[in-house]
């Protein structure tokens, strides 16, 4: 298909000439392609008129890549989304992935919080420890110690507004992020979590300030193997990110 | 009454099950004498024929679910009369088609009917491709015997009543059925007649881009333009020059977008997308060309309604000014001042067909839900649209849309919020 690219230049002269304007220059980059993209998940924190948009900048690649393709699938449901990747190949996706993951964006500031000193105790308790009498992992068991992510598939969990991780939760409680996904270690566990210890988990997360230097860390990229067993079904993947 | 024509429709049946099954008993294979390298040369050249014809038939579109297994079926089409979700055509014996023999491929093809001789559901669009050489045929189906086969057990078809009462399809068959391979057209080139062959035939264009009638069938101008069925999407007339006719293209232009999916003029979107990059891509120059050259020498047609540009009242221009500072906002920066827009990334919107089109679904569509071009080998990496749909309200969609369709020489009807809203609900 090379003897079609003298073509779209041949034309592109013609259109100059014929009326005189000039053509819009658009640059030949991957932050142009993903214009797309920006207009929900923008570097200014750009907002639809709803805020469920999440950051995407700089999680893992892995991860960002199998959102995409588990939203173009169907098996995460978002028809917005689905309708934006249809027919788009595996490998578009993956340029997508590594130019969102490659971003070091700044965090927007730390969410105001109101809690209580015992709420904010059990929110520690259950991201660093866990609660193993229910099977609850700690939270930072998979997206690292200091909840920016693992590579290459857990995604960070800093920088999100309260209400999308709240949206999270319940949508992992009744299954609605991955249809039919029978083995799903997060909806598990967002199952055993009760409403409010939900809602005391994304309080937290939300008010935690992220600094520079913790911008700038590679992920870690160790997920211990209990864990990759549990949640083979968010690990699963194209051989060549392994 | 309505029992004897049932009746005698299950009678028919009986005897059309009878005389296909007296009329295809196995053939006995012919020995050839022939060196067993030479078959096996002769074969690889038919099942690589085979994969080509297969791609321009874009049988994978069809029969591959989104993320699913190639050629596995499961893929589902909405249609008038019911939700189809289509067979697993690799050679796996249980779910697909690997007891099928070249004879039973052909009549699937051909005469629209099914290994047992059921009448197949003319979802399949066997009305186009009756009109396949048995050469072909023959090639696509040792190509798919070729493949891994793939057991996978897709869900049965979801049919309305009455139209789940098979026999029917004899009296739509009736109806609207013509068997028979394509007949060149004395005294056109062959390059034309083999434009016409890929167009009317295996590349089944006008499945799409005709109008169909509540039984399905097509009921429009042959390639007249109509809406896709159990879909909001609308497949340009590509014979009205109001639509999509290229009768006034150069044909290399016309080469590019079915090949690219982009030219300077047009962008392929929706489900054309779609054919390009699945399908299309894949056309030999050859191929490509004498498909250009039989559109361009479609008859010209009317459209089937114009759109009526608006009267410019005081009311009307303050739509207009309203629409146009949207568009300052939104669009600009991507497809100019003058909607001139960016070559071989953004379609420039000033003369743009689509955009002007009596029926504006498809530029509703895009404004609301975005997206890509194709992706093709000589555009691994298209440009984007973004979607509107959560930061312009329907209000404001009308008002831009409306200065679009009427800004830089072009004339299009106003578009009304009630319009972009039905857009929103009926999308699928």
């Amino acid at each position: 298909m090379i003897w079609t690219a003298p073509l779209v230049f041949l034309f592109f002269i013609q259109f100059a000439a014929a009326t005189g304007i000039p053509p819009v220059n658009a640059p030949d980059t991957m932050a142009e392609r993903v214009k797309a993209c920006i207009t929900c998940h923008g570097p200014e924190d750009k907002k639809g008129r709803d805020a469920y948009y999440p950051r995407i900048a700089g999680k893992p690649e892995g991860y960002l890549f199998n959102q995409l393709r588990n939203f173009r699938d169907g098996r995460r449901h978002y028809q917005p989304m689905a309708w934006l990747l249809k027919g788009l190949p595996d490998q578009y996706l993956r340029d997508m992935a590594a130019y969102f993951a490659s971003l070091k964006q700044i965090f927007p500031p730390p969410e105001p919080m109101s809690s209580s000193s015992a709420d904010i105790e059990l929110a520690r308790k259950l991201i660093a420890q866990g609660d193993p009498a229910r099977e609850i992992p700690a939270c930072v068991e998979c997206h690292g110690n200091d909840l920016m992510g693992t590579a290459p598939f857990i995604p960070g969990l800093l920088g999100l507004p309260r209400i999308y991780i709240i949206a999270q939760f319940g949508s992992w409680q009744n299954g609605g992020v991955m249809r039919g996904q029978t083995s799903d270690c997060m909806s598990e566990i967002a199952k055993q979590l009760t409403a409010a210890e939900a809602n005391v988990i994304a309080t937290w997360l939300a008010a935690q300030p992220v600094s520079e230097s913790l911008l700038k860390r590679e992920h870690s990229a160790v997920l211990s193997e209990k864990m990759a067993r549990r949640c083979s079904s968010i690990v699963m993947q194209p051989p060549e990110l392994q | 009454m309505k029992r004897s024509v049932i009746a005698a429709a299950i009678v028919g049946l009986c005897l059309a099950v009878f005389l296909v099954s007296i009329g295809f008993s196995p053939v006995s294979k012919k020995s050839t004498v022939a060196k067993p390298e030479d078959n096996i040369g002769k074969q690889q050249a038919q099942q690589a024929r085979g994969a080509y014809l297969a791609h321009i038939g874009n049988c994978m579109g069809c029969h591959t679910r989104q993320g699913g297994q190639p050629y596995a079926g499961g893929h589902i089409l909405e249609t008038s009369i019911g939700t189809f979700v289509t067979p697993n055509i690799t050679p796996d014996q249980e779910t697909g088609i690997g007891l099928w023999n070249e004879e039973d491929f052909w009549r699937a093809l051909h005469e629209g009917k099914g290994r047992n001789g059921e009448l197949l559901y003319p979802a399949f669009p066997y009305t186009e491709y009756t009109k396949i050489t048995r050469e072909d045929s023959n090639a696509i189906f040792a190509y798919l015997q070729s493949l891994p086969p793939v057991q996978q057990h897709n869900p049965p078809n979801r049919i309305h009543f009455p139209f789940n009462f098979r026999p029917l399809i004899y009296i739509w068959r009736a109806l609207y059925f013509e068997q028979g391979i394509y007949q060149p057209e004395a005294g056109k080139s062959d390059e034309w007649n083999r434009g016409a062959y890929l167009v009317q035939g295996l590349g089944h264009c006008n499945a799409c881009h005709t109008t169909r009638n509540p039984l399905g069938a097509s009921q429009g101008e042959i390639l007249g333009g109509g809406q896709l069925m159990g879909s909001n999407w609308y497949a340009p007339s590509l014979t009205s020059l109001q639509e999509a006719s290229t009768s006034d293209w150069p044909s290399h232009e016309i080469v590019q977008l079915l090949t690219v999916g982009l030219s300077s003029r047009a962008i392929t979107t929706g489900p054309m997308a779609v054919v390009v990059s699945q399908s299309l891509q894949h056309l030999s120059k050859d191929d490509a060309h004498a498909m250009a050259v039989y559109l361009q020498s479609l008859p010209k047609t009317a459209p089937h309604s114009r759109g009526i540009a608006p009267e410019l009242t005081e009311e009307v221009d303050r739509q207009l000014q309203h629409g146009n500072k949207i568009y300052e906002t939104h669009c600009q920066d991507c497809h100019g001042s003058f909607g001139q827009g960016a070559p071989g990334a953004y379609p420039p919107l000033a003369g743009n067909r689509s955009v002007t089109l009596a029926s504006p679904i498809n530029v509703i569509r895009s404004i609301l839900y975005g997206g890509y071009a194709p992706v093709t080998a000589s555009n691994p990496r298209p440009y984007g649209m973004p979607p509107f749909a959560h930061i312009l309200n329907d209000e404001e969609i009308a008002l831009v849309l409306s200065y679009i369709r009427n800004a830089w020489g072009n004339r299009g009807s106003i578009i009304t919020s009630v319009q972009v809203d039905r857009s929103r609900k009926g999308a699928q």
